[in-house]
């Protein structure tokens, strides 16, 4: 089992027509997604990456029966997207288009949660389940191995590079979720939490973190009184100055919150074992998991 | 992050109708004294250094005068400040008011609610950090649904507000809402909020707009003084370029890596001066862009830390080689590169060809670069001796 996408989820992808669209259509279709439509209001009728294009996310989901989306178009007009598709019934979008206004991201955010449906992102790289196999979003298909392992992080390549380690030594994962570095995510560290505590295939969980906010902090909360498994985490940001954006949005030390030593201390405090440094998260996983064997 | 100066705030302010005390903004004594003697500022006034940091009050940046002569030394002293590393360029002229009371109020967003909250407190006129938790009302709102009475007459409660004041508070805050999200601001705060004889005033207004919300707002384009200016040309050309205190250049793509490879870097003894994040690029023009800009922050050493997803690995190993034939040799710096992922092994041949190694382990590729960096330093040293 997986969590938030299977073999059946059929994508639509909104933007398909751009560059980024067109490119990650075909790299999720090698990875084994079944991606059924994409969508580019004016361009209906077209094919891209042999996928057919319609006008509107409705036509998607009467034709070709998709029920989730990956959102590619500009900032300006991925408010309008996200929406659209939450009307036409879809429960799950990952949206990785970035710089997005927050103000615009709390509207979709709470738009989506009212009708019952769930975003992932914005600035995200999407998520994937390499023993579906299904991948929606932007992350390489190269690094992934199916496995046992779920991993929930807030960066992209630093994601990848952590999960291709994790590759290298010979483990897997069972669901990876790239939650995006924007200060409101449609999916945080708790509901990764909360999805990968109900999943029966997933033993123990990567957090990969980073400066600004409380994300992690509301997570070692959460696992302290709720989550049964293991959990290893990385924090990235700990020589970054106090009030520089660094890259992104979200990742800013604002008035001595949100550092990354105040998210290690809580969660240890979680019984969280903590990586200081990416190259240390493989060996860490491993050990962990033979602890886990041996109780 | 726009941060906007207190005038510039304060001008936000009038426009969504909050109330102010009547001021003017000059750029020299003579400017300041005019505008006093013109009658455009009463007497006595409050005279305000417009620069970005806090405790202006306690470091002299806010004086007042009582007549033109004062208001002349006055200004011109704080025209000649250097206020936490910031010149002052602009005072601000206010007519002194009597201030019963002083209180905080602000909005901004709570990212573990994922909404707006609205802050309140009776402690105005301090920082707001330094506020016990119990003595400040936190009121999340609803974006749907906007700020609803009970939640105004929440706040003027908490504050021991009652009669004109506390009558007058939910217009402001109806006019401070609606100039968070009119404006697209991360904060609108004011502080102190002051009790003046039977209404609540603006006596200071900090305003931060969201950057990623410009494209609404292109009229605070301009006005984004906290950057530096290469950092600028780099947000131009959509690449992010942040610059720091130390001397060591890192390339990566992708924020999280970034910060890990400066972690990396500090644990040897590194002193990243300039990060540059490429984000997802195929374009190796792009990529060339990136090192010529890297070159004029002028690093003792680079390190190019590189995991390839949509930004492949020779897309930027070409664009490497580009710039550094580019590159005039009195501009060259040492370079330790390490690219893994997507299309690795044609990345690597490309740089092998150029005559640079990838060293494939993170560890060992920061500590040859701190390595770089160091000798490059001891040398330079060893030419001024």
């Amino acid at each position: 089992m997986t969590v938030l996408i299977d073999a059946d989820t059929r994508i639509v992808v909104q933007g398909i027509t751009g560059h980024q669209g067109t490119v990650h259509t075909r790299q999720m279709k090698l990875f084994g997604s079944k991606v059924v439509a994409g969508v580019t209001p004016g361009k209906g009728g077209t094919t891209v990456e042999e996928t057919p294009v319609y006008d509107s996310v409705q036509e998607a989901v009467d034709r070709k029966q998709a029920n989730a989306s990956c959102i590619f178009v500009p900032a300006p007009f991925a408010k309008d997207a996200l929406i659209e598709a939450v009307d036409a019934g879809i429960r799950l979008s990952v949206v990785v288009t970035e710089h997005i206004p927050f103000h615009d991201m709390l509207v979709m955010y709470h738009y989506a949660r009212a009708r019952g449906a769930r975003i992932i992102g914005p600035n995200c790289p999407g998520i994937a389940a390499p023993g579906a196999p299904s991948k929606v979003g932007i992350i390489p298909n190269v690094v992934f191995r199916p496995g046992r392992i779920g991993v929930i992080s807030r960066s992209g390549t630093l994601t990848y590079e952590i999960v291709n380690g994790i590759r290298e030594i010979g483990l897997g994962q069972s669901t990876c979720i790239g939650l995006g570095g924007d200060p409101v995510v449609g999916t945080s560290f708790v509901d990764g939490l909360e999805l990968f505590e109900k999943d029966p295939d997933t033993d123990l969980v990567v957090m990969v973190g980073e400066i600004g906010g409380t994300a992690e902090e509301d997570a070692a909360d959460y696992i302290r009184h709720h989550f049964t498994k293991p959990v290893v985490a990385y924090i990235a940001g700990r020589a970054a100055p106090p009030d520089k954006r660094m890259g992104h949005a979200g990742a800013i030390i604002t008035r001595g919150r949100g550092t990354a030593q105040s998210k290690q201390t809580a969660l240890e405090g979680a019984g969280v074992r903590v990586g200081r440094f990416p190259y240390e998260m493989p060996q860490l996983v491993a050990d962990v998991l033979k602890e886990k064997a041996r109780r | 992050m726009v941060k906007l100066a207190e005038w510039r705030g304060k001008e936000i302010f009038r426009k969504y109708g909050i109330a102010l005390p009547e001021g003017h903004v000059a750029r020299s004594a003579e400017e300041a004294t005019s505008l006093v003697s013109q009658g455009k500022v009463p007497l006595p006034c409050v005279i305000k250094a417009q620069v970005l940091a806090g405790g202006r009050g306690k470091g002299g940046a806010v004086r007042f005068a009582s007549n033109a002569e004062e208001v002349r030394a006055a200004a011109a002293a704080i025209l000649g400040l250097e206020f936490k590393g910031e010149k002052v360029k602009e005072i601000l002229l206010e007519g002194k008011v009597a201030i019963d009371r002083e209180l905080y109020v602000s909005l901004t967003l709570d990212r573990t609610l994922r909404l707006p909250i609205l802050l309140t407190s009776a402690k105005g006129g301090v920082e707001i950090e330094s506020v016990p938790d119990e003595q400040i009302l936190r009121q999340p709102i609803h974006p749907f649904a906007g700020l609803a009475q009970y939640e105004k007459r929440r706040a003027a409660a908490f504050l021991g507000l009652t009669g004109g004041p506390a009558k007058s508070l939910g217009p402001l805050l109806d006019s401070l809402w609606a100039a968070f999200n009119g404006e697209d601001a991360e904060l609108v705060e004011i502080n102190p909020l002051a009790v003046v004889g039977d209404r609540v005033i603006a006596l200071d207004a900090k305003v931060v707009i969201e950057d990623d919300a410009t494209f609404r707002h292109p009229e605070y384009a301009e006005v984004r003084d906290d950057r530096t200016p290469l950092e600028e040309v780099a947000r131009e050309k959509e690449i992010a370029f942040v610059q720091l205190d130390g001397n060591i250049g890192v390339i990566a793509n992708g924020a999280g890596l970034t910060m890990a490879t400066l972690d990396v870097l500090m644990q040897f003894g590194g002193r990243p001066g300039v990060f540059l994040d490429l984000g997802g690029t195929d374009d190796p023009a792009k990529v060339a862009e990136a090192f010529l800009l890297m070159a004029k922050a002028k690093p003792t050493a680079v390190f190019l830390n590189i995991f390839g997803g949509v930004t492949r690995c020779d897309t930027v190993a070409k664009g490497l080689v580009n710039a550094m034939e580019k590159l005039p040799a009195q501009d060259r710096f040492p370079l330790v590169a390490r690219i893994r992922g997507n299309n690795e092994n044609e990345g690597v041949e490309i740089l092998r060809a150029a005559g640079i190694t990838s060293i494939p382990d993170l560890k060992a590729s920061a500590e040859a670069t701190v390595r770089a960096a160091a000798a490059r330093a001891a040398a330079a040293q060893g030419r001024t001796a």
